[in-house]
């Protein structure tokens, strides 16, 4: 019975899962908290980005402009015009999805990596309205965001709460709600895998033509799954927004965006968990090599490097094929 | 994994104090003075400067007695001019190094992706961005050392109102220095009933601004033109303006007040008035100027240590870590309320940027005349007013 349990594709939601539970016991002061939670966000953004990447085959090069709206439509909605943060959390996410519709539909059509060139200027675009409709998103400087708030409650990372008649601090509070938000990402993203719309994706990813001829409508699938990873984005976008209280156009950045393609590839494109893992190590480099200052560039540059030269894979598949080949040898011996 | 880091991190923490310890023969704690700044990236020429003055001064102060008693630690991290790494440091600097005090934030973002969370931690900080935003209004925690964008603004058009100019083009860079520049460049101008009569603006990787001031020059009634930059941008439009034989009043905002934008303008700059830091003129400056003694000491200070050239930048540093000072001794603690509400009483306070006089309500401290209004002639800076 635990072994058809271990079979099943929830056996890694449980462990993401059981990961998250334990957690907090290594985590000493706010500021580890306060990581973490980004790191779920991030993670979840690139979890969307990933149905894209690793099982429908095409790059994104703009996700941080989607990322960027939805922060900026969230700090826009509810800091300037008093929206309460669920409409314009959903709102925003109807709108880029909308536009990754837009721009996905007719390019989508075609073969190879046009949609990479289209989203590369997509993100250029919303990075340029962003910077320079000063009225509106306060310009390069920045806008602050207000905390996130349901039916009047607020959830802010400095606020205190009592969750189950237990006393929890603020920035607690958030990692739960990122840690939830994280799994509910993940459970999605596996379910659309394990879907019709999944395998039509793998098969798209496989072989486009042949996928064609056994009557799969690959333009249809791959514009879905596009529209699905930008919204995946706007969601996080709005919530990264809440969680930091300040917004700055970095975050539709050009940069920001080859970060999110390099965390799912040194992840391991097409493993669910091993972008979560890429997103974990890309936003702990540049703490662990704070000491390094100088060196810092160099160091982020070498492990990389390394990486793609040593595990060209990615990360979390590399890692379980060496287990799985030591525990197989393991049990050859024995038998 | 994180276990791994938490640990390596604690060791490292453990080594750098321990050898602090063992330098100083003090047994208090020593006072932590945080700081986030731009070292590296698009805004390094801020926050390069600005470092190596914390450092120097955190050095000389340890060597003289420290603060109180104690030695001053400063624990610094590199944001790369990127705000949200900005206020990941800010928040490592007070939830997990338990600074007592911040001095650093060398662009307006990366100090107001700070604020937020600084208001609430209460601790107390003092910026060395330059726009209007990060003091006005007025926030509990939040000071700062450079002048406003606003008083530069205010300073260039009373300048020139007394030449009788009252119409003008404004020329300005899109990136963040521009267009709050430009916008406060509006506002005061409607205040002093000047007229902006052409408005342009260039982005930051354009190469020629003929075209812009071209425009400019065929507006009617332009009797002086502003351009408000940072970086390169001000450079070329000074070539331009120069190869184009424009003849009127030129000014560039407080953003090139350097010795590095003489080299790249060269002799079209002939001519051209800015608002500066004294730091520019410091043997110009009349002897009866309070500050001349405290801009002569840094500048030479300064160079001897580092063997560069000082920058306007670095006092911004210099006038945030001796206002941090003078407002712990005042407080007799490092207590963050004791120390804010000390800074916040703060009154003349002679710095390089100019005479601090901080109040509930100004959280700077500076006036419009701190400014000092320099033309170039002969290729050097000359004091005018």
């Amino acid at each position: 019975m635990l072994n058809t349990f271990m079979q099943s594709r929830l056996r890694g939601l449980v462990i993401l899962a059981l990961i998250l539970i334990i957690l907090p016991a290594f985590l000493g002061n706010p500021f580890h908290y306060e990581l973490v939670t980004q790191m779920a966000i991030i993670a979840a953004t690139v979890v969307g980005l990933n149905l894209l990447v690793g099982f429908a085959g095409q790059i994104s090069l703009g996700h941080a402009g989607f990322f960027g709206l939805g922060a900026y439509f969230t700090g826009i909605a509810t800091g300037t015009y008093g929206w309460s943060s669920v409409p314009a959390l959903v709102v925003g996410a109807v709108v880029v999805g909308f536009i990754a519709w837009i721009v996905g539909r007719p390019i989508l059509r075609l073969k190879g990596h046009y949609l990479s060139m289209a989203t590369l200027a997509v993100g250029f675009i919303i990075a340029i309205i962003l910077n320079n409709e000063r009225a509106l998103t306060g310009g390069p400087d920045g806008m602050p965001v207000p905390a996130f708030e349901v039916f009047g409650w607020e959830l802010s990372a400095f606020g205190s709460y009592s969750l189950l008649g237990i006393e929890i601090e603020g920035f607690q509070a958030w990692y739960i709600f990122a840690s939830v938000v994280l799994l509910v990402a993940v459970w999605f993203a596996l379910n659309l895998i394990e879907s019709p719309i999944g395998r039509a994706l793998r098969s798209v990813h496989g072989s486009e033509v042949a996928a064609s001829v056994v009557g799969v409508n690959t333009a249809k699938y791959k514009s879905l799954v596009f529209v699905i990873s930008a919204i995946y984005a706007s969601l996080m976008g709005s919530l990264y927004a809440h969680f930091q209280g300040f917004i700055t156009p970095a975050v539709a950045s050009f940069e920001f965006s080859i970060l999110f393609i390099t965390m799912v590839v040194l992840g391991g494109m097409g493993s669910t968990f091993g972008v979560i893992l890429g997103a974990v190590v890309l936003k702990l480099l540049p703490q662990v090599l704070a000491d390094f200052q100088e060196l810092e560039h160099v160091m982020f540059g070498l492990i990389l490097m390394l990486t793609m030269i040593f595990m060209p894979k990615g990360l979390l598949p590399t890692l379980t094929a060496f287990v799985s080949k030591k525990m197989r040898k393991k049990a050859g011996g024995e038998a | 994994m994180f276990k791994t880091v938490i640990r390596r991190a604690g060791k490292c923490a453990a080594v750098a104090a321990a050898s602090l310890m063992m330098m100083s023969a003090q047994a208090a704690e020593p006072i932590k003075i945080g700081s986030f700044l731009s070292v590296t990236g698009p805004a390094s020429f801020l926050g390069d400067p600005e470092l190596k003055t914390l450092e120097m001064y955190v050095e000389k102060i340890n060597e003289e007695g420290g603060v109180l008693g104690r030695q001053l630690e400063l624990i610094h991290y590199d944001d790369v001019g990127n705000a949200s790494s900005a206020r990941n440091f800010a928040s490592r600097l007070i939830r997990s190094d338990r600074v007592d005090i911040i001095v650093g934030g060398s662009t307006t973002g990366a100090t107001m992706a700070a604020v937020p969370l600084i208001e609430q931690a209460q601790v107390p900080f003092i910026s060395l961005a330059g726009a209007v935003v990060i003091t006005n209004p007025v926030k509990k925690w939040v000071f700062k050392t450079p002048q406003t964008d606003r008083m530069a603004a205010e300073r260039i058009l009373t300048d020139m109102k007394d030449r009788g100019i009252t119409k003008f083009g404004l020329i300005s860079g899109t990136g963040g220095f521009g267009s709050s520049g430009r916008t406060q460049t509006l506002e005061v101008a409607e205040q002093m009933g000047m007229e902006v009569v052409a408005d342009v603006t260039y982005s930051g990787s354009d190469t020629d601004m003929t075209a812009q001031l071209t425009n400019i020059r065929n507006t009617k009634g332009v009797e002086a033109v502003l351009n408000f930059g940072f970086g390169q941008g001000p450079a070329i439009v000074t070539r331009n303006y120069a190869q184009l034989g424009m003849e009127l009043p030129f000014y560039q905002s407080h953003g090139v007040a350097s010795d590095s934008f003489l080299d790249l303008a060269g002799s079209s700059a002939e001519g051209l008035r800015l608002p500066a830091s004294p730091l520019l003129v410091p043997d110009s400056l009349p002897d009866d100027d309070p500050q001349k003694e405290v801009v002569q000491n840094y500048k030479a200070e300064y160079e001897a240590r580092w063997n560069s050239k000082v920058s306007t930048f670095g006092a911004y540093a210099y006038d945030g870590l001796m206002l941090a000072v003078r407002a712990m001794e005042e407080a007799g603690s490092t207590d963050p309320e004791a120390v804010r509400d000390a800074l916040e009483n703060i009154k003349g306070y002679v710095g390089v940027t100019g005479v601090f006089n901080m109040s509930p309500e100004d959280h700077n401290g500076l006036d419009p005349e701190s400014f000092r209004i320099l033309e170039v002639q002969n290729g050097e800076w000359k004091l005018i007013n």
